[in-house]
């Protein structure tokens, strides 16, 4: 298609076609909605990459509005596969061991016979989402002056819909705050394709999205897993930019490589602790940081495969749990997506060439806010005042990994309370 | 139950169901790289897969492999799938040949003719080739810890259902481990065992009084574990999650397998230098027709979670057994570890050490001219105490 007085202008579709797998090429529909200001583009879960080009220069455009809707073949293809699903013979022991059969078997029954896609479609629809270049956000500005810029990190293996539930909090004024969210999902992970991005690539990506494309030049960070480690690269990088960074876990790479001699008896006691739950949780992570292409054809293949793997990471880092369409809507995002291969990804981007060593000091004050139950356990503040400026340490009564899905209210709350109590001022 | 003769034969439906999974193949996308860093080749994976569609033959695979002589046993409540082939002349020795992961059976089909008919009749074989208990056709153990049984279960069979009283063994991988077993266990029946690894389990207790070599040993197997053996520790620590997934896609199943055999055979990183689509596919065949991928995960979850009291009476065993049996080693350059004869030496009376100048993990399939004249050569005097 031809845009009158100007040369031809291609976009790039992602594709998520259930026939070949890969990125195709489509013609301008998104970009006539761009063009013509409309709220949303329905092109299934295929959406557009926002970089043109034109007459051979590369040009990026301002974010468009986004709104998730997926090709009923695609959810066609899911069903005929969960269908003929084949569980091997059960080897009966249970959670302790992996996925447990009668849990696996009831998850897989819900999402063939009862789980209302199109309805969760429609949930995390009433977020404000946008697509730029590679990345999709939630960005929902408060209304209120004042507001306090806060942008959400999630890690593997969700998206940035860990905050579905806390970002319409965030908006409402309480206790004279109130904030404008960003919430991206990370490249490589649901909504946000891209191939092979380490921790410090995506650090990049999200500042300029940030600061060139949004505006903001002063926000807090808050995050756990992967969001943990991009969060901290973001305030290394540009300290002046982090007025507070918010974290549910100090990064894996904060417990790496510490000399023997030098921890105190409670680090070495957390040491202790993690190094035993990474024996029984963490070979999970030894596998994707090692062998990511052994699992990943099983899992963008299986709907059985991918969901048995996320749900024993989401027991194993649980508290008081989730409901099935929650759990179902985060394995659902990645399969129609097929965004599982790229995300196991950065285990093996960081293992390769890690973005971040025990070496590295984030100036920027820092605010932890530990769920008993996260993996690995709750870190002693010795340990996490090596690499970060902590400020104010909270330790929460319930919740884990998720804490933001789990425990929205808490985490809500401890983000308010930090803010409040290190006095950030916008 | 007597031995009873067995055909394989996978029913119509499981085939027809698979060529429907593998017609909706849905590959990982952007991902179109021929190399094999981070696992499984996409690029190989997609031809394998296509070939695997529209080339290979299950049928013709499967007569072949009913050439053989199929035999299963109800052993300790346990049925097990073996191959018998008697050994030409007047005095054949028996011998067990025990496979490990990710291979079957199989992993022996080239072996088993030149031992039972080498250019020497007195240097024959009767072959037992028994399906590990949870691989292929055989049972699996459900109960913990019973991978360590499994010694006892290959005794009771060649000597009560088999009727031979002294015979030999060889294994590599998990099969190096039983025949380790079975040499701890029934001393008396074995004439000697023949490995081609020091079991490796060896290296979760280190000595203080290591030599140089062994302690190069020891930093090369930790290298190991930390980049090549994460599969290992999924296998043992989350056996079910990993199964669920593999026995639903051939697509995965295949990868998981298939990866190793490129990575652990003396391939130089072109794995059809050493197996063909269809030794490939045929292997992978048999976990994917009888379901027995999670099963054939017990052995590493059995160990992982081996108790103090478990290790306490295998040691105690090693000493009253295994240490008395002669032991032979042929030791292949490619093989995912490399012992020096000292570390074998602690726990084997080691009566013949060779360093193989070529192949892997896989010898027997590999290299199997030189497998077998290694067996031979080791088995050679011990045949006179018969």
């Amino acid at each position: 298609m031809t845009i009158p007085g100007a040369r031809r202008i291609r976009v790039g579709i992602i594709g998520a076609n259930p026939d070949r797998g890969g990125a195709a090429q489509a013609h301008i529909p998104a970009l006539k909605s761009y063009a013509a200001g409309r709220s949303a583009v329905r092109a299934g879960c295929r959406r557009p990459v926002v970089r043109l080009r034109c007459g051979g220069q590369l040009f990026s455009m301002p974010p468009i509005p986004y709104s998730l809707h997926i090709d009923q073949p695609m959810l066609d293809d899911l069903y005929l596969r969960l269908r003929r699903a084949r569980l091997p013979r059960d080897l009966g022991i249970g959670w302790e061991h992996g996925t447990k059969r009668s849990f696996l078997r009831e998850l897989l029954e819900h999402w063939e016979e009862r789980f209302d896609w199109r309805a969760q479609e429609a949930h995390l629809n009433e977020l404000p989402q946008f697509i730029w270049e590679d990345l999709h956000f939630v960005h929902q500005r408060s209304g209120l002056p004042g507001a306090v810029p806060l942008v959400l990190l999630h890690g593997w293996p969700d998206s940035c819909f860990r905050y579905q539930k806390v970002i319409p909090r965030f908006a409402e004024m309480r206790e004279g705050v109130s904030f404008h969210v960003i919430a991206p999902t990370l490249p490589g992970f649901p909504l946000s394709p891209a191939k092979h991005h380490s921790n410090r690539e995506t650090a990049r990506h999200i500042w300029r999205l940030l600061t060139q494309e949004l505006g903001y030049d002063r926000f807090v960070v808050s995050g756990g897993d992967g969001g943990s480690v991009v969060g901290q690269i973001l305030a290394l990088d540009h300290p002046q930019s982090v007025s507070l960074l918010h974290l549910t876990d100090i990064g894996w790479h904060a417990t790496m490589n510490l000399d023997p001699k030098q921890v105190s008896w409670s680090e070495k006691h957390f040491l202790e602790h993690s190094k035993k739950s990474f024996m029984k949780d963490g070979p999970y992570a030894m596998l994707q940081s090692t062998r990511p292409r052994d699992l990943a054809p099983a899992f963008n293949d299986s709907p059985v495969a991918l969901a048995s793997w996320i749900l024993d990471r989401f027991h194993s880092w649980s508290d008081r749990g989730f409901t099935r369409d929650e759990l179902l809507t985060n394995i659902t995002l990645y399969w129609v997506t097929q965004a599982i291969g790229s995300s196991i990804w950065s285990y093996y981007a960081e293992s390769r060439s890690p973005s971040l060593t025990n070496q590295e000091y984030v100036e920027p004050p820092v605010a932890m806010a530990l769920f008993p139950k996260d993996a690995g356990g709750v870190p002693p503040r010795k340990l996490a005042e090596r690499t970060l400026n902590v400020q104010r340490r909270s330790k929460l009564p319930q919740g884990s990994h998720f804490g933001a899905l789990e425990e929205p209210e808490l985490y809500v709350q401890d983000v308010i309370d930090a803010v409040k109590e290190l006095q950030v001022i916008h | 139950m007597a031995v009873q003769r067995l055909r394989i034969e996978v029913a119509d439906s499981v085939l027809a169901d698979l060529n429907e999974r593998l017609a909706s193949y849905r590959p990982v996308p952007n991902d179109d790289t021929q190399d094999w860093k981070a696992g499984m080749s996409p690029l190989y994976l997609n031809e394998l897969l296509q070939y695997w569609k529209s080339g290979f033959d299950w049928r013709a695979q499967e007569a072949r492999i009913n050439h053989f002589q199929h035999f299963r046993a109800s052993l300790k409540g346990v049925n097990v799938h073996f191959i018998h082939q008697r050994g030409q002349g007047n005095k054949p020795l028996p011998i067990v040949l025990t496979h490990g992961f990710p291979d079957s059976f199989l992993r022996f089909s080239k072996l088993i003719p030149l031992l039972t008919n080498p250019p020497d009749p007195a240097d024959a074989f009767d072959v037992v080739v028994p399906s590990l208990p949870g691989y292929a056709f055989s049972d699996p153990i459900l109960d913990r810890g019973g991978t360590f049984g499994i010694a006892d279960l290959w005794n009771q069979l060649m000597t009560r259902e088999l009727g031979y009283s002294r015979y030999g063994a060889h294994g590599g991988d998990w099969g190096s481990t039983i025949t380790e077993h079975l040499g701890r266990n029934h001393p008396n029946a074995l004439a000697g065992i023949h490995l081609t690894d020091v079991p490796f389990w060896h290296v979760f207790s280190k000595p203080h009084d290591l030599s140089a070599a062994e302690e190069h040993y020891f930093d090369k197997n930790q290298q190991w574990q930390m980049q090549e053996g994460a599969y290992a520790m999924i296998q043992g620590a989350r056996p079910q999650t990993l199964a669920d997934g593999l026995n639903d896609s051939p697509a995965g199943l295949a990868a998981w397998l298939v990866e190793k055999f490129q990575r652990w055979s003396d391939c130089g990183g072109d794995v059809e230098t050493r197996f063909s689509k269809d030794e490939l596919l045929s292997n992978v065949m048999l976990y994917w027709a009888t379901e027995t991928i999670g099963s054939s995960f017990l052995p590493y979850y059995d160990f992982v979670n081996a108790g103090g009291g478990r290790w306490m009476i295998e040691i105690a065993k090693q000493l009253i057994g295994s240490s008395r049996v002669p032991a032979g080693f042929a030791i292949f350059p490619k093989d995912i570890s490399q012992p020096p004869r000292e570390w074998a030496a602690r726990f084997f009376d080691v009566r013949r050490w060779s360093q193989m100048p070529r192949g892997g993990h896989f010898a027997a399939f590999e290299e199997p001219e030189l497998l077998a004249q290694e067996i031979r050569a080791f088995f050679r005097p011990l045949r006179l105490q018969n």
